[in-house]
């Protein structure tokens, strides 16, 4: 397993955002972790990469506990808001990435090809989309190629051929062994993905394949399976 | 901790800064303006001008670059980068000896200009060499980028890094002797000057700038500049922290 959440908590600004969340993700998978923005993604995905103090539970990620040094080599991790540095070209950005993670121009090269940057190689980051950017960000985030790599909403507001094109480039980097977790607030990315984690109000509600869910839940699309978890959720309540 | 991530991060700062002209000409030219301005404020008095002129040559890149890295690190802070970075194979000491390299090298061009500036067409002396003021002054600046470094975890936003101005370097300027003699101050503020950095910083500068042999006491002011400045840097390295809330 590339990820294993055991009875995740977590607290932030007094409440309790994560009630005890246990998951796990296998090896060289993309999933999908959906649900609508505050149930508690982001933080999950925080807890995984190491970054987020947790009250209780325990996060063991490629085998190590999350957070350990060892890890910062082998995992990608991607905030929700592009963070990389405005004030420099695109080219600028990702070269100091490189050295911090210790890998060569070439690679640079190869990865602004892969999310489809190079001819924005030059350009001021601070004057690129918010799209753009965010490519900028995910692309920092490959050079190092992760075994896992955790993604929080990365197709936001890109248009839908660019959105296929990293879904294609998702699949292709999990064809290559890597672990995704990729996170959006959009049901019609579900199907995208080999597993889906159902996530509201800081619990998982279902785990399992689009397919599954589909059948489950008699629905054929995605967001109507999803409102059928949540009422089932709800009346069991 | 690796030097290679650590040069990588000065580097990255350095290239920052060059996106930004202004700022660099701004960093470069005030100071020197400034000084101008204080030997006309001060036209026909150059003894006044001498005894505050030149120690400020070496206090001008500590003001600045208290400013510009609490700046720079606030923005590394809220902007993601910093996150970022702590998920990645990057030591504490790799950021801040890069912040100190990008930031000592631009306090060194701005040493230069500014002494240039004062001490070859002011007119102001340095019996025992500029270039001790300018070593100084770069000194001085490390240990303004050190405290700003330290004070940017206090601030949230950009409008109260800039009040840490005010509120921690003009107490230290003013209770520095540069304006009034420490031994004239009211008892209390002499003892509280006594554990302000800029106390010591000040008098190496009046010490260089003064045609009174050197004697012991800078080498303990300069001990003290440099133990303060890697005192900062440690409460810095503090609130660096991998997990947050």
């Amino acid at each position: 397993m590339a990820i294993q959440v055991e009875d995740l908590r977590v607290v932030r600004g007094g409440n309790e955002v994560l009630h005890g969340v246990s998951l796990e993700v296998a090896n060289g998978s993309v999933t999908g972790l959906l649900g609508p923005s505050g149930c508690g993604k982001s933080t999950l995905m925080r807890s995984i990469v190491g970054v987020q103090i947790v009250a209780g539970g325990t996060v063991t990620v490629l085998g190590l506990p999350a957070g350990s040094a060892a890890l910062r080599r082998r995992i990608g991790y991607v905030t929700q808001a592009p963070s990389v540095y405005g004030d420099l070209t695109v080219l600028e950005n990702l070269r100091y990435f490189a050295r911090v993670v210790d890998v060569g121009r070439d690679r640079v090269a190869e990865v602004l090809e892969s999310v489809a940057l190079s001819r924005f190689a030059s350009r001021l980051t601070s004057s690129l989309s918010g799209g753009e950017r965010a490519r900028v960000s995910l692309a920092s985030a490959l050079l190092g190629s992760p075994e896992l790599l955790v993604l929080d909403e990365p197709t936001v507001g890109l248009d839908p051929v660019l959105r296929t094109e990293l879904w294609g480039l998702f699949h292709e980097l999990a064809g290559d062994g890597a672990t995704l977790l990729v996170s959006s607030h959009v049901m019609d990315e579900a199907g995208e993905c080999d597993q889906l984690l159902l996530m509201r109000d800081g619990a998982l509600l279902r785990h399992s394949t689009p397919d599954e869910l589909r059948r489950s839940t008699g629905q054929d699309d995605l967001s109507k399976a999803f409102l059928a978890v949540i009422e089932a959720s709800e009346h069991d309540r | 901790m690796s030097a290679r991530v650590t040069f990588a991060t000065a580097r990255r700062v350095l290239e920052q800064i060059r996106h930004d002209p202004r700022t660099i000409a701004l960093l470069l030219v005030v100071p020197a303006l400034l000084l101008v301005l204080l030997r006309y404020v001060f036209d026909g008095r150059e003894s006044v001008f001498q005894t505050i002129g030149a120690p400020l040559c070496g206090l001008f890149p500590f003001i600045v670059m208290f400013l510009v890295t609490s700046i720079t690190m606030l923005r590394e802070r809220t902007t993601g980068t910093l996150e970022r970075l702590m998920t990645l194979p990057l030591a504490k000491l790799d950021l801040l000896g890069g912040y100190a390299i990008a930031f000592g090298l631009l306090a060194a061009a701005q040493a230069v200009v500014v002494c240039v500036v004062g001490f070859v067409f002011l007119g102001l002396d340095a019996p025992h060499g500029a270039w001790l003021v300018a070593v100084l002054a770069i000194l001085n600046a490390l240990l303004g980028m050190a405290l700003g470094l330290f004070v940017s975890a206090f601030a949230e936003t950009e409008f109260q890094a800039v009040q840490f101005m005010p509120a921690l370097i003009f107490p230290q300027l003013l209770l520095c002797g540069l304006f009034v003699a420490r031994d004239d101050m009211a008892s209390v503020l002499y003892a509280i000057s006594w554990v302000l950095p800029l106390t010591y910083a000040y008098d190496a500068l009046a010490r260089a700038t003064s045609i009174e042999p050197l004697g012991a006491r800078i080498a303990i002011d300069v001990l003290v500049v440099i133990g303060c400045t890697l005192a900062a840097l440690a409460l810095g390295a503090v609130t660096l922290r991998r997990r947050t809330a």
